[in-house]
């Protein structure tokens, strides 16, 4: 194979760069959800916090083992602790688009995003 | 009764743009079988000819290739005139449009990978457009967008390294027989 540098110009390696930067804008763009708005967290299928993501803010939540600690920081929530005995809710880590959700299922305790775009109606267990 | 002869004079330019606009067809044809996830998703084969030509023959055989081969590909698919034809033909005309402006990029930076890329972006891009006011005015193919700029990345980057290796090789073995 002769060598790539000898085919490959500055402008071929800058239409490249340039055409790999639209490709992944587009992806980003056509496929992500746009960022949630509102912090949901149910309790054994009752509403028990409404609020604004935008406003920092820890919540105790109780559940059917004990209590679950929510954060909300600059946009993003997360369950903080779950007493539950897998920890898969809190493994998920942050959540900030528009109908992610962390669900503690052994506790019952859910914490969802929500936005003006709902990828999906309800989610009920 | 009289005979008539039409003798029409077949330059031997008539002749190369014959050929490459065959092997363009060919190459359309051999295409089409291959099976491909997304209608449209496809290496456009076709396009090695097409700016080979541009290259070696300028800007209007190159134009003449891509027309032929449009003609004749959709003729021997049956597409003619069909949705998918007009898909093509918007594809076509888009990669056209932008190499006619393009092909002035000093070649000393722009290679045939630059020339072959911005004709893939345009094809993808003509396709959707069209595609987007004609026959799916009311479905999103937003979600389109992304697989066709790769394919469009992808298919562009190759085979506009498939030409600068035939530009090399040529110019190599056209160096030779101007010697022998």
């Amino acid at each position: 194979m002769s060598s790539l540098k000898r085919l490959l110009k500055p402008g071929d390696l800058l239409v490249l760069f340039l055409g790999g930067l639209l490709t992944a804008a587009s992806f980003s763009h056509a496929w992500s959800r746009p960022a949630g708005d509102t912090v949901l967290v149910r309790a054994q299928g009752k509403l028990m916090v409404r609020a604004a993501l935008s406003q920092d803010a820890d919540y105790a939540v109780p559940g059917t083992l004990g209590v679950s600690r929510v954060e909300v920081r600059q946009g993003r929530a997360r369950v903080a602790a779950d007493p539950g005995p897998r920890q898969v809710c809190v493994k998920q880590g942050w959540v900030s688009r528009s109908g992610e959700a962390a669900l503690c299922l052994a506790n019952q305790v859910s914490l969802e995003v929500g936005g003006a775009d709902r990828p999906f109606d309800t989610v009920s267990y | 009764m009289a005979t008539r002869e039409i003798r029409l004079a077949v330059t031997a330019e008539d002749r190369q743009v014959a050929g490459l606009a065959a092997l363009a067809v060919g190459l359309s044809l051999a295409e089409a079988a291959l099976p491909t996830p997304i209608p449209g998703v496809k290496p456009g084969l076709a396009n090695i000819v097409i700016l080979f030509v541009m290259l070696r023959h300028g800007f209007a055989t190159a134009a003449w290739v891509m027309a032929i081969r449009l003609l004749a590909a959709s003729l021997l698919l049956g597409s003619f005139l069909a949705p998918g034809f007009w898909l093509a033909a918007a594809g076509a005309a888009a990669s056209m449009g932008v190499l006619y402006f393009v092909r002035y990029l000093p070649r000393a930076l722009f290679g045939p990978v630059a020339f072959s890329l911005l004709m893939a972006f345009a094809h993808v891009g003509g396709q959707l457009v069209l595609a987007k006011l004609w026959l799916f005015t009311t479905a999103d193919i937003g979600m389109l967008v992304p697989v066709f700029a790769l394919a469009a990345l992808v298919f562009g980057a190759v085979n506009g390294l498939i030409v600068a290796r035939l530009i090399a090789d040529d110019s190599v073995t056209g160096a030779q027989s101007s010697h022998a």
